[in-house]
């Protein structure tokens, strides 16, 4: 990378080569982005910027299968509910690493600080296609404090962790933008706001499941419980884990140029780390349902399709998983690792949907399927997301060392 | 619709105001449930069915009126409330009684709102005079209300670019100027009474124990989700009125408290456990490295 800061004469056109055609003209730049990954990138965004306008002018009723009696959806479930779990990723590795010293987990933090920074941001994003009046948000940031609502506290926790993120992010952007002072001021903030990034997501990722609490009337018995706030916690953390495995592994696969060429081996190594960390954290979490559960007492329930589904779940994506890491571990397979991780990421958004939809007004006359267009909304959503993730590996130093700071962050 | 919006911002605006005079007050009037609060004893035994409480309801808060006005066919289907009908009359299904039977519904006005605890911006809110009343202007509309309230209350405007939620105020802005709520003040037969909470409790207990046999020995809305304002008695299993009877006696926002309470415990305890953890990892890995110094000078 040639540093332009040096040269007398700031030179506009080859710094935007530099820092946004990776280098190249702007015609090989617009060709190199000719790929099939980009023809499916294109196949849903050409509907579904349209239809994202569309829900915005004609309202959520033009769009959606959201009704009086089911007004909370996929938007909600998927959106909010999975997204902010899968983004658990940032808080988990960043305590690791700053907080409790396993500095070998270095290399996969930035890539997981920006997993959960971009996860945020387009959950607030997704979450302006659901909310009816999104330009009213600072309502209860600026002067009608709900102080009594879960709502509340999820929506300031949420507010105040985006800003944690995108500073525990800014040192990668200051690096590529060569601001030498910002990023260390930025780079001494370090422990401070991973502190208050786990205090932060200890709170909202609980207040989340805390949302259900005062809902026994629509939550399915087996999924209802006083511990609910702790399940979303304890599994927010195997999320974190799962995501940081199956997103380096993609990483590392699609950003071939951009890994530093000795982290192959090393990532391996590392996968099986998180490996073990996610087999415990799931046998934990297997154990809590169990107690969760007994204190329900509904053992009857578990005979009907509902609990079929609710073993399903509790056997199949979280205990299942948890053995599996362990055969994983001491087997030494990262490669099995990394499907079992994407399996166990796979059953807490199931899980998470479960709640938000499936067990949800299990007993209303009146069920909700989302409709062709909520699912095309939350697709354009998460595919500018994944896009945004590109744009900036392609660019900053996230997968590996920029060389004018060598072992930086 | 215009003019009901204004007046209403003047009403919402006033309460406002008395919001923040009486804080102290309304704060322990939502703590231990207020128990004498404007209230409704709806006795089912004396609802004929008229509906006149429906179109009183659209008249007083300018809707358009109710559904088939005047006609029976009406109750062949279970109606429920809309953005655009805050009160239904409904039959009751299977009742064995003589005569059939039939049940207003709308806002429950409960003494401790899911709504108003859900609401994140206190959109709605209940106010210490009695009704849970609904501030437009502070709405998101993330539509937490509508699936914290166990009677299926808040209705929202889906159809709109910029919606709101509807619902029954239990004509706040009447009462505040001494008038009865409207459906109340029209019906003709004394199925609804409008008065003090108290005092409707006991006239409930009064008709039940008087008429051995008659009555259901329940009032609803006595216990119902921590207690409510519109009380029903009746002659019909409540379950043929289209009433949930699972509701427990817990008022929904006891559910959300000890949550609540995490949040001062996680932000003080949190930090001083974390830098311990912090110092604790640091000095380890200092003692690791001297250590390994030490071994190699050996």
């Amino acid at each position: 990378m040639t540093d332009t800061t040096l040269d007398r004469r700031f030179d506009a056109r080859a710094w935007m080569t530099d820092k946004f055609f990776l280098g190249m003209p702007l015609g090989a730049y617009l060709r190199s982005l000719l790929t099939p990954g980009n023809a499916l990138v294109a196949l849903i965004l050409v509907p579904g910027i349209p239809a994202v306008i569309y829900r915005f002018v004609y309202g959520i009723g033009a769009v959606s299968n959201l009704t009086q009696a089911n007004p909370w959806g996929i938007w909600i479930g998927l959106d909010v509910m999975s997204g902010v779990a899968l983004a658990a990723g940032g808080f988990t590795l960043a305590s690791a690493v700053y907080i409790f010293g396993l500095k070998e987990y270095h290399p996969v933090v930035r890539p997981a600080v920006l997993t959960g920074f971009l996860g945020y941001l387009f959950v607030v994003i997704g979450l302006t296609a659901d909310l009816g009046r999104p330009w009213k948000l600072p309502v209860p940031m600026v002067y009608s404090y709900g102080t009594g609502s879960v709502m509340f506290e999820v929506g300031w926790c949420v507010a105040l962790y985006l800003m944690v993120l995108a500073l525990e992010f800014s040192p990668a952007a200051f690096e590529w933008l060569g601001l030498k002072k910002a990023r260390e001021w930025a780079i001494r903030l370090t422990l401070g706001l991973t502190i208050l990034g786990l205090c932060l997501s200890t709170l909202h990722q609980s207040s989340l499941g805390a949302l259900f609490l005062m809902m026994p009337h629509r939550v399915h018995p087996l999924w209802y419980s006083g511990f609910v706030p702790v399940f979303f916690f304890v599994s927010a953390i195997a999320a974190g884990l799962t995501m940081v495995i199956v997103e380096s592994a993609l990483s590392h696969r699609a950003f071939v140029s951009r890994v530093d060429p000795h982290s192959h081996e090393k990532l391996d190594t590392l996968t099986l780390g998180l490996a073990r960390a996610a087999a415990i954290v799931l046998f934990a979490y297997f154990f809590l349902k169990l107690q969760g559960l007994v204190d329900g007492g509904r053992f009857d329930l578990l005979n009907t399709p509902y609990g079929y589904w609710f073993l399903f779940e509790v056997l199949g994506f979280i205990l299942a998983p948890s053995l599996l890491f362990g055969v994983a571990v001491r087997r030494s397979n990262a490669t099995l690792a990394r499907w079992v991780a994407g399996w166990t990421v796979l059953g807490i958004v199931v899980n998470r949907l479960n709640l938000s939809v499936i067990a949800f007004n299990w007993n209303a006359p009146e069920r909700y399927v989302p409709s062709f267009l909520e699912i095309l909304i939350s697709a354009t959503i998460i595919t500018i997301g994944v896009m945004t993730f590109r744009w900036i590996v392609n660019r900053m130093p996230v997968l590996r060392d920029d060389p004018a700071y060598p072992q930086a962050h | 619709m215009e003019l009901s919006r204004r007046t209403f911002f003047k009403f919402a605006g006033a309460a406002g105001a008395a919001g923040l005079a009486g804080r102290p007050a309304a704060a322990e009037a939502s703590a231990h449930a207020p128990v004498n609060t404007p209230s409704v004893l709806v006795d089912t035994t004396r609802c004929v069915g008229c509906r006149g409480c429906e179109a009183a309801c659209a008249e007083a808060n300018h809707l358009p009126g109710p559904e088939k006005p005047g006609e029976e066919t009406v109750f062949e289907s279970r109606r429920k409330t809309d953005v655009h009908t805050y009160t239904v009359v409904n039959r009751a299904t299977g009742a064995k009684t003589p005569e059939p039977r039939f049940v207003n519904t709308q806002c429950m006005h409960c003494l401790d709102p899911a709504c108003a605890s859900a609401c994140l911006a206190k959109a709605l809110e209940k106010t210490p005079a009695g009704p849970v009343v609904y501030h437009p202007e502070r709405c998101l509309g993330c539509r937490y209300c509508m699936v914290a309230c166990q009677f299926d209350v808040p209705k929202f405007e889906f159809e709109k670019a910029a919606p709101y939620i509807q619902k029954c105020s239990f004509c706040a802005e009447r009462q505040a100027q001494g008038l009865d709520p409207a459906c109340a003040s029209v019906c003709p037969t004394g199925a609804l009474t409008f008065g003090r909470r108290a005092d409707l409790l006991e006239e409930a207990r009064t008709r039940i124990y008087q008429n051995p046999g008659k009555y259901v020995r329940h009032v609803y809305g006595e216990t119902e989700a921590g207690g409510t304002n519109w009380l029903y008695i009746t002659d019909v299993p409540f379950e043929q009125l289209g009433f949930r009877t699972d509701l427990g006696p817990t008022s929904p926002p006891e559910l959300t408290r000890t949550a609540l309470a995490a949040v001062p415990l996680v932000l003080t305890l949190w930090p001083p456990l974390l830098m311990g953890l912090y110092t604790f990892a640091k000095r380890r890995e200092e003692a690791s490295k001297s250590g390994a110094k030490e071994a190699h000078h050996d």
